[in-house]
Order: structure tokens, then sequence, then C-alpha cells
């Protein structure tokens, strides 16, 4: 492989770092603010995957100004600029889970409730333990 | 020089991202998820894609910052720390990140005029909008018209988000009347002539934003965020109460529903006339004319109900018991 | 000529303006503590901010874009300080000390004079 080949393929390898950061964070910590932080991270880099595709050498924002040019493809834009403002609707209903997840069990630690639900789970099982 | 500004910036994304996770401090890690937001926004801005540029400023470094710290208030500050093995996710992790590097390596090269992306669909709405649509931007006709359809459910989307947030928090959204009064920012003197200062330009801008999205970048995804910006903002610095009497919840919730009935019902209006659902070239005298009026009704909607969810959420979010001190923000 | 003239004005505003940057982040990096910080930040955001729009607006000309740059100067003229103001008096109420703060002895006269003025 060129040099040159590697050097077009920068953005997608950046954004499959950004992407895999993202992953890392949601499965390997606890908290669950973080994990939506994390979520967040994947989906920009999802939104940044798209607009790369979207790009072209020498091309411009896709706004017709009379004069004869090279535009950018606007469709991904069009996707990208959609998701963003369903990412933080959804995000806020994340947000929100987690509030009432906190005056559930006093913990946004995905560890602790874990236990609390065993611990609750236990107590019913046990025979003989409610009539 | 361009690939220099283009790598740059995504060095610092990873680096950024980077130091999200390393982090225990939630507080930090909010700040920098909203760094990372609008680095993002000066790489898209790189990327020619201003429309994204601009909505994911107002949305990441904004809204976003303020919705998670309002939860960060309500819950805690600090993450635990971890127990679990985290060699099991980083390798699965590494093994993922191989395998799509791999993949990468069959995709058409960076900004590459010969991509398939670039062949089908795409050359017609640049080579259409002039002549079919009559606006400049064509990302606004893109997206309100040639894809309207899509749109209307992404607003739907949007709006039953905002529905799920009120009806999650609704039960323990503190009773208004009986709330001791909060202080709010009200000893912060610079911070409140400021805000008084700023909040008519700002909502003066989301005007343009809504209205001026046909000629360039704007429309009313990022209008909506922009207004609900101003109403946050006062919200922030003058208190809830205040920013109730000037736009009260219910009033607002009214503002949801409405965005998308008035989307859908310009929709339905080219039933009447024999035409396509959201055919809007029957609404003017001319194809383009009748583009022109759906369009600007369209994003109306839009910029409605986008602006009235964010409100409504951070109303519901701030409003949580027990209040959110002034400190907390 | 004029036209040299506006050019070399608008790059030495781009440059003075790009350098107050560097300047800043510099100092952003270096300073000791949370205050002294500020300063540098500020540096960046009001100054450094202000000379490259100005910068910007000479190459612009007279034009639509021209007034939207003096619009953006506007807004971070009144949004930057008061940012500023608004971390430091954060930072004041939630409790954080400078570390390396001098306090110097005051004469006594003058504290019960603040006291008054109180």
């Amino acid at each position: 492989m060129e040099f040159k080949d590697a050097f077009g393929l920068f953005n997608y390898w950046i954004v499959i770092v950004l992407m895999m950061t993202g992953l890392y964070i949601v499965v390997s910590r606890g908290n669950l603010v973080k994990k939506i932080v994390g979520l967040n991270i994947f989906q920009t880099s999802v939104f940044l995957l798209y607009i790369s595709m979207g790009k072209v050498t020498g091309g411009t924002a896709p706004i017709l100004t009379g004069k004869p040019e090279v535009f950018s493809n606007p469709l991904p834009h069009v996707l990208i600029l959609t998701a963003i403002v369903v990412g933080i609707a959804t995000t806020a209903l994340g947000l929100a889970l987690v509030v009432r997840i906190k005056n559930a069990y006093n913990s946004i630690e995905e560890d602790e409730i874990q236990k609390l639900d065993l611990a609750a789970e236990n107590e019913v099982d046990e025979p003989g333990a409610r009539p | 020089m361009e690939s220099v500004i283009n790598m740059a910036l995504l060095v610092f994304l990873a680096g950024t991202a980077f130091a999200i996770l390393r982090r225990t401090t939630l507080f930090s890690v909010v700040m920098l998820s909203g760094v990372f937001s609008l680095v993002s926004a000066a790489l898209l801005v790189h990327l020619d894609a201003v429309d994204v540029a601009f909505t994911e400023a107002a949305v990441g470094a904004g809204v976003s910052t303020v919705l998670m710290l309002s939860t960060l208030a309500l819950t805690a500050r600090h993450e635990a720390p971890g127990t679990r093995s985290r060699a099991i996710p980083l390798i699965v992790v590494f093994l993922t990140g191989l395998a799509l590097v791999y993949g990468t390596l069959d995709m058409p090269r960076f900004g590459d005029p010969s991509a398939p992306v670039h062949q089908h669909v795409a050359p017609r709405y640049i080579s259409a909008t002039a002549h079919e649509i009559g606006m400049p931007n064509i990302v606004t006709a893109v997206l309100a018209s040639y894809r309207g359809f899509d749109t209307l459910g992404e607003v739907t989307v949007i709006f039953t988000a905002g529905i799920a947030v009120l009806l999650l928090l609704a039960g323990t959204i503190r009773e208004p009347t009986t709330a001791t009064k909060i202080t709010a920012m009200e000893h912060h003197l610079v911070l409140r002539v400021v805000t008084k200062v700023l909040i008519g330009p700002i909502l003066l801008f989301a005007l343009y934003v809504q209205f001026h999205g046909d000629y360039g970048p704007g429309g009313g995804f990022q209008a909506g965020v922009i207004f609900a910006a101003a109403f946050i903002i006062y919200a922030l610095v003058f208190g809830l109460e205040t920013a109730g009497n000037a736009l009260p919840g219910r009033a607002v919730r009214i503002l949801l529903a409405l965005g998308v009935l008035i989307y859908s019902g310009t929709g339905v209006v080219s039933f009447f006339f024999n035409k396509n659902f959201l055919d809007y070239s029957v609404l003017g005298a001319t194809a383009q004319a009748g583009q022109h009026i759906g369009i600007i009704l369209v994003e109306f909607g839009v910029g409605m109900t986008v602006a009235a969810v964010m409100v409504s959420t951070f109303y519901a979010f701030a409003g949580q018991n027990p209040p959110i001190g002034d400190e907390e923000w | 000529m004029i036209a040299l003239l506006v050019e070399a004005a608008s790059w030495t505003f781009l440059l003075l303006g790009a350098f107050l940057v560097l300047v800043g982040a510099l100092g952003l990096v270096r300073m000791p503590d949370f205050y002294t910080r500020l300063h540098p930040a500020g540096i960046t955001d009001s100054l450094g901010a202000d000379f490259i729009l100005t910068g910007l607006v000479l190459q612009a000309g007279f034009s639509l874009v021209t007034v939207k740059l003096f619009l953006i100067g506007a807004f971070l003229f009144f949004t930057s300080p008061t940012s500023t103001h608004a971390i430091a008096n954060a930072a004041l109420v939630a409790g954080l000390k400078p570390r390396h703060a001098v306090v110097p002895p005051r004469p006594p006269e003058k504290a019960t004079q603040d006291e008054e003025a109180r």
C-alpha cells in the first residue's frame, strides 16, 4: 500500500478509533451518565463517517451561487443534520431514564443497581417470605 | 494545507475522546463532551457540511451540555471506581476496530469524486434543485422537499422522544405553587444584565436562521435549537418560574404537537389537489412558488417542534425535586 | 496601492491574532492554577478573536460578510468577558482558593473602612 492510499483513509481510521473509544466507554464503564457520553462519541463518529464520504476534493458547501462549481455531496448532510437533532432528543430520553433510575435505586452505577436487583429477587424467591 | 487542518482536527477529536475515557469526574466528562462537539463542528465546516456543523455546534455544545449538567446535579458528580475487568472489553474493541480498518481498505479514498456515493441520486439533486425548487441551499431543498417524508419521520421521532421525556419526568416534577421560589442567579448582576442584552439578538438570530435557511446554512432544526437556547439561558439566569411566566410549560406542550401538525398538514393539503403527500407544487401559482411556500411552512413546523421539545425537556429536568441549586449550574 | 495596504494590514491583524491565540493556549498550559489560567483564556477569546475578525473584515471588503463578522465581534465582545466572569465567580462560590495567593497584611484602618463601606 502506498503512502497516498493511507493518507486517503486517514479520516476513516480516526472515525474507527473514535467509534471504538465510544464503544469501549459503553462496555467497560458502569456509570450510566458516562455510558451516555460514550454513546454520544460513537454517534458523532458515525456522523463524521457519513460526512467524510460526502466530501469531494476541491468541492464547496452545497449552496448554489450561480457559478459552475463542484459541490460536496448534499445527501449525507441532510441525513446527518436530522440525525443530530434526533440524537439530542434520544440523549435527553436516556438522561431522563438515568434520573428516574437514580430516584428508584439511589445510584447510577450499573454494578450497584444489579446488586440491588439481585437482592430484591432473592427476597421475593425465599419461600415463606410472603404469604 | 487543507488536509493538515483536517488531520489536526481529527487528532484533537481522538485526544478529547481519550480524555473523556480517562476522567472520572463526571463534570469534566460533560465539559469535554461539549469540547468534543465543538471540535467536530469545526471539522464538519471543513468537510463542507456547513448546515450540519451549525446544528452540531448549537446542539452538542449548547443544549446537550445543559441537559447533562442538570442530570449530574440530580444524580451524582463522580464515577465510582470500576470493579469489573477491563481486559475483555479491550480485546473485543481492539478486534472490532481491526476488522473495521480492514474493511476500509476497500473504500474509495477520501475526497474521490468518482466514488460510488457521488454517482447516483446526489447529482440529480444538485442539477435539478435550481429549476425544480429554485432555492440556493441544496441541503434545505433535499431536506424539506425531495426527502420531505423522511424528515417528517425524523420530526415525529423527536416529538415522540420529547413526549417520552415528559412522561418519565412528569411524576417527579415539583409543584410550582408549593415550591419555594428559587432565587436563581439573582445575585449575579453581570450575568443578568448581559443575558438581558443578549436574549433579543439570540431570538432575532433564530428567526434569521429559520427563514434564511433557503438561501444559506440554516433551517428549522438549527433555528429550533437556537430558540430553545434563548429560553434555556433565560430560565438559567432568571429562574424557572420567571421563564415559566414568559413561556408557560403548557404552551410549550401545545407547540410541541402543533409543529408536527403543521408539517403533516402541509402534506395533506396536496391530497386535495390530486397530488402525492408532501408534493408542494400545488400550493402556489407556479410549481416553484408552491415549493417555496411548502418548504417555508414545513421548516416552520420543524422549528416549532424542535424548540418545544428542547424547552419542555429542559423544564422537566430543571423542575425536578429536589430543586437544582444555583451553584450547580 | 490601497489594495496592497489593506492586504498588508489584514495580514498583520491576522498574524497578531494568531500569535495572541497561541500565547493564550501556551499560557493555559503553563499557568499554575485555575485563576491565573483564566487570564490567557481571556486573551484567546477576546483580543485574539477580535484581531482575527478585524483581519477577516479587511479581507472581505464591503459586503454582507463584513456585517456578519462585525456582529460576531459584537457578540464575542459581550459574551467572552461574561463567561470568564461567570467561570471565576463559580469557582469562588465553590470555594476554590488561588494556589499561590499572597495575602498582603492589611493596615487596620483600611480594614475598618471596608467594613463601613459594606
